[in-house]
């Protein structure tokens, strides 16, 4: 062979290395040791398994696990997304919530069937929340993780500085209903010229939350946010409170919002348990013991709640699988509650001594377990429809921000819900 | 390498090279398939690289916005009904509203302002290099940065836009919520962080201008205004026509500044009425919110579409109105 020709191919040879080399840089998480199963966790917000994943890596030395966590749901679905679309980089174990659950079921063949691996466990959780991780064949992509038993998380400290009682039955004896809501919203406003709750959508979630059953969809998944009367029953409330003048305006996950909690510039706001986890983040550990919890105007809701699953494309499902039927037995869910705050899902959980008995520091030692333990087992399943985050976010909150704000009539914004939830909602 | 250039010096040039042309071992075809092929070898990384991270992603865009394609799910042949779809879809054209008002209201001052920075910089004003300098330095900084710390200045409570405007007596302005000021208060942004680079680009085309023309229009008596007119415009032709397309392709691509501009739930909408919803933005609201990829890819030729036909409207405009 020729020099020349010796050349050419090495050139050639070095070009496709190169490329090679990018290709292989792309590869995923190299083991760390030879034996050695690395395990990925995704999750949005709050799950309170730090400690979890801990323990379970002492008992499993096998086993090295890795949490990586996004604040917002909003953020964390288009990486979700791309995982799935790529075939790439998703978690071995992945949270989904029960907003977008639906929507990822409707590919089931992006996950794994966990019954293999972890068996039937239906006797073990809430019945309709266990249902709601099942495909309609009967194949089981999900793990409850944790429901959304809802209360209202409060300033003591602003509340005092307003004139307002502090103590948390006395607070929830102020508003056993809506109305009663606004005018201690009004009577805060009056002392201090500042909203008492965050948000009108907030207030719009809850109160769908408090109904329940059909929402935008009814069981068969046709769109029926024009006649469904939780929506409008929601709708109703929020223009009532926006009318009221009783919230600070704050777009729920903005960063106005999330620096709202450390300076005060609402006193109160919706809280699903798994909420708790998320207020004493944005708050930080300078205001622990300000905050409290009371009972939520016109009872308790369901708001809320996810799930654990596994992707197809996890090199390890069955260590996967174990590791999600771990998360989600009776004493993690336990920690994970006293953790971060989300409500059990597990009815052995529930009846937990450890659980009904626990009372949280960050929230002046509010007695959470009793208070979100109490009807956790009587909430009402919601039917969420495929599409259900979108038609609530891209269409209905907008329009209550546009009214709150001023930007448009009642019913012009009400007409303009219905008319976008009509391109969102559809699949 | 080297002695590759130098084999194809040798043979190229063939009787003008100095020494000898070493036998070789085999036959004269081979260094002269070297010759014809080692071009295409040095040309190959960019081509090779072009093809994989430019042609293919454009043509498998193509590919998609043909189909009703599920970004985690199935696919089905559709042929042009996305784009049918697309031309009465009115959140489209309401994007394609926005995305034009605001490159007009970022674009037009921000070419009078460049052009006006860089004459004073070609002129011999104190400290030039340092003022060079320091124009720039909007363009290298985060662009994150730059929405959030923007997003901050137009703040309706406790905002610096809204405080200066309270001390002349105007009532504060929700900026996010107006669509006219959502659209100031984004093309401020893309001002503050494009002037400064295009004012350079225009700097080292003047500088390209020869000097005497400059000194036989004084002696004819013409002023700086006169000179600005009727030697730097129509010399910077050329440069216009660059600094012109390249806005209006980064201008139609808009979509980091309004996205962090509205902030939260929902921030892909482009506040409550998409009243600074891009097109860019709409595209992803479709393509990875909706995971109608076949839509969102749609949406993305009638951007390139549209973005061709603005850049040779404007091109003509300049060639119109710039006369050499």
């Amino acid at each position: 062979m020729s020099a020349a020709w010796k050349r050419a191919a090495i050139v050639t040879l070095a070009a496709v290395t190169a490329l090679g080399g990018l290709a292989a840089c792309s590869k995923k998480n190299e083991e760390a040791k030879p034996g050695e199963i690395k395990l990925i966790v995704d999750h949005f917000g709050e799950f309170g398994y730090d400690q979890l994943v801990k323990d379970y890596m002492a008992s499993h030395p096998n086993i090295k696990i890795e949490i990586r966590k996004t604040a917002k749901l909003d953020d964390y679905r288009p990486l979700l997304v791309r995982y799935l679309a790529t075939n790439k980089g998703a978690g071995d174990v992945v949270a989904l919530e029960e907003g977008i659950i639906n929507e990822f079921k409707a590919n089931p063949r992006n996950w794994i069937d966990l019954t293999p691996h972890v068996g039937d466990k239906s006797a073990e959780y809430l019945p309709w929340k266990y249902q709601i991780g099942k495909t309609p064949d009967g194949k089981l992509l999900a793990l409850p993780t944790d429901v959304g038993g809802l209360g209202v998380c409060y300033r003591k400290d602003l509340f005092k500085a307003a004139g307002l009682p502090e103590d948390r039955d006395a607070v929830s004896k102020l508003w056993p209903t809506w109305d009663e809501f606004i005018k201690i919203g009004q009577q805060y406003k009056a002392k201090t010229g500042k909203g008492l709750l965050d948000s009108v959508t907030t207030a719009f979630s809850a109160s769908m939350s408090q109904t329940g059953g059909d929402l935008f969809y009814d069981q068969e998944y046709n769109l029926i946010a024009d006649k469904s009367p939780a929506v409008k029953q929601a709708w109703d409330l929020a223009i009532k409170l926006a009318d009221g003048g009783i919230t600070a305006k704050t777009r729920t996950w903005s960063t106005e919002w999330t620096a709202g909690f450390q300076q005060g510039t609402f006193a109160a706001t919706l809280c699903p348990s798994w909420m708790l986890g998320i207020v004493e983040e944005n708050s930080g550990a300078a205001n622990k013991g300000k905050w409290d919890l009371a009972s939520v105007p016109g009872g308790g809701g369901n708001w809320g709640g996810s799930f654990l699953a596994v992707p197809t494309m996890s090199q390890h499902p069955k260590e996967a699988a174990e590791l999600a039927a771990f998360l989600t037995n009776a004493e993690s869910q336990v920690a994970a509650f006293k953790a971060k705050g989300p409500l059990p899902s597990n009815l052995k959980a529930l009846d937990n001594p450890d659980f009904k008995a626990y009372k949280n520091p960050y929230f002046s030692d509010a007695p959470v377990g009793a208070i979100f333990g109490a009807g956790a087992k009587t909430l009402k399943p919601i039917v969420m429809g495929p599409k259900h985050a979108a038609v609530k976010e891209r269409a209905f909150e907008p329009q209550l921000q546009a009214y709150e704000a001023g930007q448009v009539t009642a019913a012009k914004a009400w007409e303009q819900a219905l008319k976008d939830a009509k391109t969102q909602g559809a699949f | 390498m080297v002695r590759v250039q130098d084999t194809g010096a040798v043979h190229k040039h063939g009787a003008s090279a100095a020494g000898p042309v070493r036998p070789r071992g085999v036959s004269g075809r081979l260094p002269r398939l070297d010759i014809r092929l080692s071009p295409y070898l040095y040309v190959a990384p960019f081509f090779i690289l072009f093809a994989v991270f430019g042609l293919y992603p454009v043509l498998m865009t193509g590919w998609m916005s043909l189909h009703d394609w599920n970004l985690i799910g199935d696919k089905s042949f559709v042929g042009l009904e996305n784009y049918s779809a697309l031309m009465g879809d009115e959140y489209f054209w309401n994007a394609v509203r926005n995305t034009f008002a605001i490159f007009v209201i970022a674009t037009v001052p921000q070419m009078v302002l460049a052009l006006l920075l860089a004459d004073l910089l070609n002129r011999g004003i104190r400290a030039r290099t340092f003022f060079r300098m320091v124009i720039f330095v909007p363009n290298v900084t985060s662009l994150a940065a730059v929405a959030i710390v923007f997003g901050v200045f137009f703040r309706r409570d406790f905002g610096a836009v809204n405080w200066l405007l309270g001390m002349v007596g105007v009532d504060p302005i929700s900026w996010q919520v107006s669509r006219i000021g959502s659209w100031v208060a984004l093309a401020t942004m893309i001002d503050w962080r494009w002037t400064g680079y295009n004012a350079l680009i225009f700097l080292a085309a003047m500088q390209a201008i020869p000097r005497d023309l400059y000194e036989s229009a004084a002696l004819d008596g013409a002023g700086r205004w006169r000179q600005f007119i009727s030697i730097t415009l129509p010399s910077l032709r050329p440069t216009l026509f660059f600094v012109i397309i390249i806005s209006t392709i980064g201008g139609w691509q808009l979509f980091t500044e309004p996205l962090i501009f509205n902030s939260g739930g929902g921030a892909v909408l482009g506040g409550t009425q998409r009243q600074f919803q891009t097109v860019a933005m709409y595209m992803f609201e479709r393509g990875f919110s909706d995971l109608r990829f076949g839509y969102g890819s749609a949406i993305a030729f009638a951007l390139f579409a549209i973005i061709v036909v603005a850049s040779l409207i404007n091109f003509a405009l300049v060639r119109r109105s710039v006369r050499s």
